[in-house]
């Protein structure tokens, strides 16, 4: 059933994401080793992998939030570089959802959609607030948008930052483990978000131990460990038919109860 | 204590009706944990230690309070040419000393028929301040064009020019200088700290050391230390014929103080503002000043009030040490009116009556960071 599912949403044949024998280094510590991932438009890749593997801060160089030493990063053609030229226009086209939220805390939920915007995309505030409260009501909490983040439960707040992040209009987003702070509850309305969006054809790189959220809207699935890609593949075979030790080992823990 | 107790035991007995499971409603307090009674028990009468606490400070009001009221009030003058003149009339305070000295106190050696450029000075303060300080001012906007242009018209109404009588810096003092030293240092002296502030986290190494140097070495050093380089030693670096203001010179020692001090209660508030902030302000594509401007600033500043505040106040009670370089502030006046013969002894009213000038301001401003802070307070109180 998921299969079918998943083959309802488009791939397209372009390329959004190209990452050429990429490195990394924290000092000494080499986190990311000759990492390859090329990502067509419209597909949904689902990245896991023990903690410290490195998934986290592969998702983060997409968008500059960490620097890469060696390799190429390719984000829509767009070659991410030194250059604060091109890393402004990756990051208007590259939307990211955290682990923890990270909303601005002094602003309402609104104020939270519409700055970015107004501030970098030049929008008049009425036409930003008109598409903020649109997205609001996509992930299902208008009626809060006058409200602060700290008055709003996790999975408000996890939504309201898809929203904020939609509300740039992006092509791709990247996800952090969204829902690894959540309560069991807030899990799922998260996830019925993410589903939705997968559904509408955005790019998605999600890093997640969601494996339910993987088999349903995953286009491929990618086990890291130790900084190295360790296996790629569809969902189903991923899951059914796990090629390497390391990845049987990692199932076996994680869908153990 | 035994009160408590019985009640609690009267609650048990008088548990109410039994509701099925997931059907109890909200109830309203008990009457025992409101009201005003209830409030006396628990913060004067708690436990043993509570209620010697509370006889003592009742004794301890009884004790002082009348007799301050008497010297101060009723007992005190409040008209007379001299000392002897308020010997003559009461045993209290001498109240006609600080009024026969009023105008010095507030204005300094400010020309007496130009004294209305200073009134009008403070009262343009006041209109610039209102609009700033509160947002729900009606005219808001010219509110804030007039702050704006405020330096201009407090610079030419208290120095003269454009027409108006010129008046030397030196004629400035009392109250008025304070006000003058306090309210630039302040205003300029914010603005300065944040930039170096976030000069010091700055990933580029020269700005970096450049900062770290300025706000150590200028914290290193006493303030009277600047006012005397500012007073004296200025002249052997600039070059010779150079006339430059005293006072212009005391009010950028004053603000360079002062900066290096906001700098590091900024940089505390920075610090306390999550990493996932600035990413996520990144990820949105904002550029560094408009992350700071937008996002992190009014966080960390916010954070920062009581500190910044806290900076302030020094910085407004600092003022009165540029009496050592001869300039006079209140304290200055005081110290030259006290010297006069026909009141001597009389220390006591002028300090009281200084300390008096500078808590109202200093209240004001802890008050107003008070306020700043529960209107900024954005959690699940509000």
């Amino acid at each position: 059933m998921s299969e079918a599912y998943a083959s309802q949403m488009q791939v397209l044949d372009e390329v959004a994401i190209r990452i050429q024998n990429m490195h990394k280094w924290y000092g000494e510590f080499h986190v990311l080793k000759n990492v390859n991932l090329t990502v067509n438009r419209g597909e949904r890749i689902v990245i896991c992998g023990p903690s410290g593997s490195g998934k986290s801060t592969l998702i983060r160089c997409i968008n500059r939030l960490e620097e890469h030493q060696r390799g190429d990063i390719i984000v829509d053609d767009i070659e991410l570089t030194n250059d604060i030229k091109n890393i402004a226009e990756i990051r208007r086209e590259v939307g990211m959802v955290f682990q923890h939220f990270n909303l601005f805390p002094h602003l309402t939920v609104l104020e939270n959609c519409t700055l970015a915007p107004i501030w970098v995309r030049r929008m008049p505030k009425a036409d930003a607030e008109e598409i903020a409260m649109n997205y609001l009501e996509k992930v299902k909490i208008p009626d809060q948008a006058l409200k602060f983040p700290g008055q709003l439960s996790g999975g408000q707040q996890q939504r309201v930052a898809i929203a904020r992040s939609l509300c740039m209009n992006p092509r791709i987003m990247l996800f952090d483990e969204p829902t690894s702070a959540l309560d069991p509850e807030m899990i799922a309305e998260v996830l019925d978000v993410m589903v939705s969006l997968a559904e509408s054809g955005m790019t998605m790189l999600c890093v997640t131990h969601e494996m339910g959220f993987a088999r349903k809207v995953a286009n491929r699935v990618i086990f890291m460990d130790g900084g190295e890609i360790i296996e790629e593949n569809e969902p189903e075979e991923f899951f059914n038919n796990p090629q390497s030790d390391r990845t049987k080992l990692f199932l076996s823990q994680i869908l153990a109860h | 204590m035994t009160d408590i107790s019985q009640d609690k035991s009267a609650l048990q007995d008088d548990h109410g009706p039994d509701y099925a499971p997931g059907t109890h409603p909200s109830l309203p307090p008990p009457s025992s944990s409101v009201g005003p009674i209830h409030w006396i028990r628990v913060n004067l009468f708690s436990s043993i230690p509570n209620i010697l606490l509370t006889i003592l400070a009742v004794w301890v009001l009884w004790a002082t309070i009348p007799g301050l009221l008497n010297w101060a009030l009723f007992d005190a003058a409040f008209q007379g040419d001299s000392r002897s003149d308020c010997r003559a009339v009461a045993e209290g305070a001498c109240w006609a000393f600080i009024s026969s000295r009023f105008g010095q106190f507030i204005y300094g050696f400010y020309p007496v028929e130009l004294r209305w450029r200073v009134d009008l000075a403070a009262i343009g303060l006041v209109m610039a301040l209102v609009p700033l300080l509160f947002d729900k001012v009606p005219y808001r906007r010219f509110g804030l064009y007039f702050a704006a242009a405020y330096p201009f018209i407090a610079y030419f109404l208290l120095m003269g020019g454009l027409g108006l009588e010129p008046v030397e810096t030196s004629k400035f003092g009392g109250f008025m200088l304070t006000m003058v030293i306090g309210v630039t240092g302040i205003a300029v002296s914010l603005p300065i700290g944040i930039v170096l502030a976030l000069g010091r986290r700055s990933d580029m190494p020269i700005v970096r050391v450049l900062c770290v140097v300025f706000i150590e070495f200028i914290r290193g050093v006493p303030l009277i230390t600047l006012l005397f380089v500012a007073s004296t030693m200025l002249n052997y670096f600039l070059p010779p014929g150079t006339t430059f203001d005293l006072l212009l010179r005391v009010l950028i020692m004053v603000v360079l103080f002062a900066s290096a001090y906001l700098a590091e209660v900024v940089r505390g508030g920075l610090q306390a503002i999550p990493k996932g902030q600035t990413e996520a302000a990144d990820a949105l594509g904002l550029t560094y000043w408009k992350a700071m401007r937008l996002v992190i600033l009014p966080q960390a500043l916010k954070i920062s009030i009581p500190g910044i505040v806290n900076t302030f106040i020094g910085l407004f009670k600092d003022t009165t040490l540029v009496i050592i370089i001869g300039l006079l502030d209140p304290l200055g006046i005081g110290k030259a009116a006290l010297a006069d013969a026909k009141w001597q002894g009389l220390a006591a009213e002028v300090y009281i009556f200084i300390a008096i000038l500078f808590f109202i301001c200093c209240f004001g401003m802890s008050r107003y960071s008070l306020y700043l802070e529960n209107k900024l307070h954005t959690g699940h109180k509000r």
